[in-house]
Parts: structure tokens; sequence; C-alpha cells
């Protein structure tokens, strides 16, 4: 395949592969303990707050290294969580709100200062405005090595805090009584959450970087029911979104790479709302229409059984189905009957009138008998 | 009794407890006492400020006066003595986790950092939902359990701790007769274990059935001892209001013989 030798062969495709799957993956993982603890929105906070850090970075140092631009981002984006804990904690403003405020100051000083930036020269030279939308062909070996030192830290302390960030995020108060440090620890993940953004920025952009946070690990959710397997696989959706997004945007002239990349995150999400097999839409659908089903043959059955129990022998006590009709269930009858007889609980006569089964007799006594219409 | 008796024998001991939410005062200078060894209900209106007690107890709200003593030492120190069950309703039970994972978080802070469960505490998790029948349950996702199955893996959660003082917080909230059973005869095993128990209830019907001491509370500690001389229609007024008269009518209560079948009545619910 030609798109595989590539994405082996080619330097910059791999480079651009590469950094936007490990964008994905670290960004997924953590999203998943966000939406969990319902921070969706946190982590829009935080991106958006990055672009004043990066901006001031640049101003300050007159550098364009990585790593430099890259902790401006962090130390804005940081002081915007730590702000809107502060703000919540001391006010009377709700967490909403507080988001609300903080996003948008810090945005709307990083416009400011991108704006200052461009007008004094060396501005968009500079190459600071892809970090609004994102671009990653503009990727290098070097920031690879930085985005691949940040995220592996990030999974490290994952992985080490597991029981810690699990009980935070299902139970704070019971964390406080068991004597872990609760603010602490909440301190630690929502830094971890900011390193996981600022390592997206370059690529994915400020803008859309929270869908990064958020599409994996609710596409993940549908999923599974366990907390390991499901960080697991938010990163795995997201190294995917990153590397897909990445080779089409590559191979697709003027396709910007930020909004490919999260457009395939969101379609993975909308497919895994649809169809994932316990709590997607569909199957949740297909259970109704089955229980509904089976409720109305339920109530068929029970009363076969009332016509067929006034007789000696209730095996043997053919109704038919225009009697029914007048019974509980009105139309629909024969249609609940040929159900039934597929379950071996009816049968149809030759001459076209239907008895229960010895099965059918039991069933139906248990139906009557409070066992209940289950 | 010799001295370290005596000093061991106050389980928990609430001096000047305040606690206020933006001016408005929710609990106001409370003294609380409760010897070692005891049930006790907290008890009081909407509103009088049960929870915010006991999270005021536990440092979950900060008092902006008072302080705690457990088994005659700070709080703070005695963290390990003390063990919780938080109201039902103030977790997600659709997480994405099992029965058994919930039961081991009572574990956790004995652990101590980075480690994992283990075989040991996977053992005593399993022990403790075997000790409130749900055994069966221990690999089930707990979106799955019902109210009273919930209640019952919070129990379970608590019972890991291997606490001497417990705090529950209304344990009983929507459960149905059988479970309000066997929450009880766990409460009356603690008990008899030498622990101490300290319940937020609502049920004025079954305080005389399930608890030694009754504390009643409205903001202010309105009163605090033994059933037998604190459960008096004068503290009922006083902690509830007028309304409460005909609610103290003595009802024979004898919950929920175990399998009866037919309509089951419940004489000690009935509350307006």
């Amino acid at each position: 395949m030609n798109l595989l030798a590539d994405l082996v062969g080619d330097y910059t495709l791999r480079t651009v592969a590469l950094g936007s799957a490990a964008l994905g993956l670290v960004s997924g993982a953590l999203g998943a303990f966000a939406v969990l603890r319902r921070q969706s929105l946190l982590g829009d906070a935080v991106s958006h707050a990055a672009l004043p850090g990066v901006v001031l970075a640049f101003m300050i140092t007159g550098a364009k290294t990585p790593l430099v631009l890259v902790l401006g981002a962090a130390l804005a984006g940081w002081a915007a969580a730590l702000g809107v804990m502060l703000v919540v904690r001391t006010t009377r403003l709700k967490t909403d709100t507080a988001l609300g405020l903080v996003l948008s100051t810090f945005f709307g000083l990083g416009l400011l200062l991108l704006s200052l930036v461009q007008r004094t020269g060396g501005a968009s030279q500079a190459g600071l405005d892809r970090f609004l939308f994102g671009q990653a062909a503009a990727l290098v070996g070097d920031d690879l090595a930085t985005m691949a030192v940040l995220g592996a830290l990030v999974l490290t302390v994952l992985t080490l805090m597991w029981k810690e960030f699990k009980l935070l995020a299902f139970d704070p108060d019971f964390a406080g009584v068991v004597g872990l440090p609760v603010r602490r620890i909440d301190i630690l993940l929502t830094t971890l959450l900011v390193v996981a953004i600022v390592i997206g920025l370059q690529t994915v952009g400020v803008v859309l970087m929270s869908a990064m946070i958020v599409a994996p690990a609710a596409a993940a959710r549908q999923w599974t029911d366990r907390l390991g397997r499901l960080v697991v696989l938010a990163g795995v959706f997201g190294a995917v979104s990153g590397l897909v997004g990445a080779v089409l945007s590559s191979s697709i002239p003027r396709l910007p790479t930020g909004p490919t990349i999260i457009l395939v995150a969101t379609a993975l999400t909308v497919f895994s709302l649809l169809f994932a097999p316990r709590r997607g839409v569909v199957a949740e659908r297909v259970r109704r229409v089955r229980q509904r089903r089976r409720l109305r043959a339920d109530t068929v059955l029970a009363d076969l059984y009332r016509l067929a129990s006034q007789h000696a022998v209730p095996e043997d006590a053919p109704h038919d189905v225009r009697v029914l009709k007048t019974m509980s269930a009105g139309a629909g009858v024969r249609r609940c009957l040929e159900y039934l007889a597929g379950q071996d609980l009816v049968v149809s006569d030759p001459d076209g009138r239907w008895r229960l089964t010895t099965a059918g007799v039991d069933r139906g006594r248990e139906l009557i008998s409070g066992g209940g219409i289950s | 009794m010799n001295a370290e008796d005596q000093s061991a024998e106050m389980a928990v001991q609430v001096t000047d407890l305040t606690v206020a939410y933006h001016e408005r005062p929710v609990l106001w200078d409370v003294d609380l006492d409760v010897p070692a060894g005891n049930l006790l209900a907290i008890m009081g209106p909407n509103g009088a400020g049960k929870t915010t007690l006991v999270k005021a107890i536990l440092g979950l709200v900060p008092p902006a006066a008072g302080r705690v003593l457990i088994h005659g030492k700070p709080y703070a120190k005695q963290r390990s003595l003390v063990g919780y069950v938080p109201q039902r309703g103030s977790v997600d039970w659709d997480f994405p986790t099992t029965v058994r994972d919930v039961v081991l978080m009572g574990r956790y802070g004995a652990l101590g950092w980075v480690r994992r469960p283990g075989r040991r505490e996977h053992e005593q998790a399993d022990a403790a939902l075997e000790k409130v029948g749900m055994a069966d349950f221990a690999v089930r996702q707990i979106s799955q359990l019902s109210g009273g199955q919930q209640q019952r893996v919070f129990l379970a959660r608590a019972l890991v701790q291997d606490a001497r003082v417990y705090f529950m917080d209304e344990p009983f909230q929507g459960v149905d007769a059988r479970t309000e059973r066997a929450i009880v005869d766990l409460l009356k095993d603690l008990r008899a274990q030498g622990r101490t128990v300290i319940v937020v209830h609502h049920d004025l019907q079954t305080v005389t059935d399930y608890f030694d001491w009754v504390t009643l509370l409205n903001v202010r500690r309105i009163a605090s001892g033994p059933v037998a001389d604190t459960f008096t229609s004068e503290n009922l007024r006083l902690a509830f209001g007028g309304r409460v008269e005909f609610l103290h009518r003595k009802t024979p209560v004898e919950p929920s013989a175990p399998g009866t079948d037919g309509p089951v009545s419940f004489p000690g619910r009935i509350q307006p």
C-alpha cells in the first residue's frame, strides 16, 4: 500500500501521524476522567486559556522552541483551571459561570496579545496563529520529542495514582474520610489534564482541543462498564482519530488537520452512541420493541390461560382467535400467538384454533398467580 | 473501670460546633457527646443540619468554630478509626465500576499511596459483601443495582474500613422492609462488637426500636441522651414544631416479619 509506505518512509507524514496519535492517546485517557467527573467544559476553558500563555511565552523569550511555548500554554491553562476552582470555592458563582468567565477572559486576552504581536511584526511569521486552529504539518521532530516526553509523564502518573484518581472521581467525600488529601489529588489530576491539552494545541488548536478531551471518552463509555477499559479505549479512540485525521489531511490538499482530527473523533462518537451493543440508541430501541412484544404476548397467553383453566384439561381447550381478540390484547393477537408458538407455549389446531401446550399452561399459571407479567 | 477506660469512654465529643453557609448559620454551637458502644440517631426536621453535622465532624464541611474528638483525640489524628456511609444519592451509580471495586475503596486509606488492593483486600471485600447478603453481586456493574442493593454495597464498603466509629447518612432512605431489617441487624452486630454507630435517621416511629441514644437537632442541639429520657414529646415539639403530636402516637411497630406473604403494611413509614 502506498499510504503505508508513505507512513514509514515520508518523514513529515510520519512525524505528523505519530504526533497526532500521541496527542489523541493522552487527551483521550485523561478525558475519560474529565467526562466522568462532569468536567468536560474544564477542558474547553483550559485550552482557550492556554492562548495568552503561548503568546506571552513568545513575547518574553522571543523563541519559538516548542518546549517554551508549551510551558507558557501549560502555565496559563493551569492558572485558568485553578482560577475556576478558586472562583467556585470563594464566591457564590456556580461552576459553569466560573468556567465561562475564565474562558472568555483568558481567550480575549490571548487574541489581544496575538494581534499585538502580529502588528509589531515578526508576527504571523512567528507562526503563533497556528495555535488557534492547529497545523499538524508544522510538526517537527522537536515537537514530537516534547509531546512524547510529556505524554509519557502524564500516563505514568495516571497509572501510579490510579486508585486515588478513581476514588476522587467516584466519591470525593469518601476519599476525604479515608484520609486522602482530596484537594491535592484534584489539583494533580487537573494538572495532568492541562498537560494533556497543551501537548495537543499545536496540532489541533485551542478552539477545538476540548473536543479531543470529550469525544473519545464519550465514545468509549458506550462500549464498556469498567474504568480501566474505559480509559484505555478512550486513549485508543483518541489515537485512532489523530492518526486517521492526520493522514487524511496530509493526503488531501488544503484539508486542515485539527478540524479533520476532530471530525474523525466525533464520527467515532456518533457511531458509538448509535450502535454500541448495550448503551447504544439502536440497541435500546430494539430492546424496548422486544419487551413490548413480550408484554403483549404475555397478555394474550394470560387470556388464553383464563379461558382454558375453565376446562377440565386446560391443554385440550382450543379457542378461536376471534374470542381472544375481544379480550385484553385487541388487535395484533395473531402475531402474538405466532410469537408464542415460536416459543412452544401455544400450538394451533388444524381448524385454526389455538390451545396451550403444557409449558404454556405453566407459564399462564405463573402469570396469573402474581408472578407478574414480567 | 480503670482510668484508661474512662478516658476512652467517649467515642465522639463535639464542642461548640458552628457551621455557616454564607452568613446563614446551619449549625449553631452544637455540643455532642456519644459514649462508645452505642447506636445513636441524629434526628430533626428537613434543613435542621443533620447531614451538615456529620460532614462537619468528618471534616468535609469547614466549620466556623468548634472541636471534634474521636476517642479522646482530634479527628485529624483518628481518621483510621472512622467509617462513613454517605447518602446513597451522593454518587453517580452509572460510574463504570463493579460492586467489589466500590467495596475495595474502603481499604484505600489503609493501603497508602500507589499500592493497589491485593488478595487480602479482596478477601475482606468479599467477606463484607457476604455479611450484607451481596456475595453474588461482587462482579456486577453498579448501575444494575436496586436502591436497597446500593445501600448494602455502601455498608459493605464501610465494614471493610473496620472502624470503631461509624457515621451513616440516612441508610434507611428508600430501601425495602427486608433491607431495613438487614441493616438494623448489622447495626446491632456492630454495637455488639463494641463499635459506635451514629445514624442520620428520619423515621420517628422506629427510633425506640433501633437506637439507644438520640440527638434531636434543629440548627441548635435540642436534646441528646438515652432514648428513654430524650425521646419525649416535649423535646420533639421543640425540635419539629407543633405538628408532632399525632406523629408521636405510639404505634405497635414490629417491622416485617420476614417471609410474610401478601400485602404488608408499614405503619412506621407514614409521615406527613
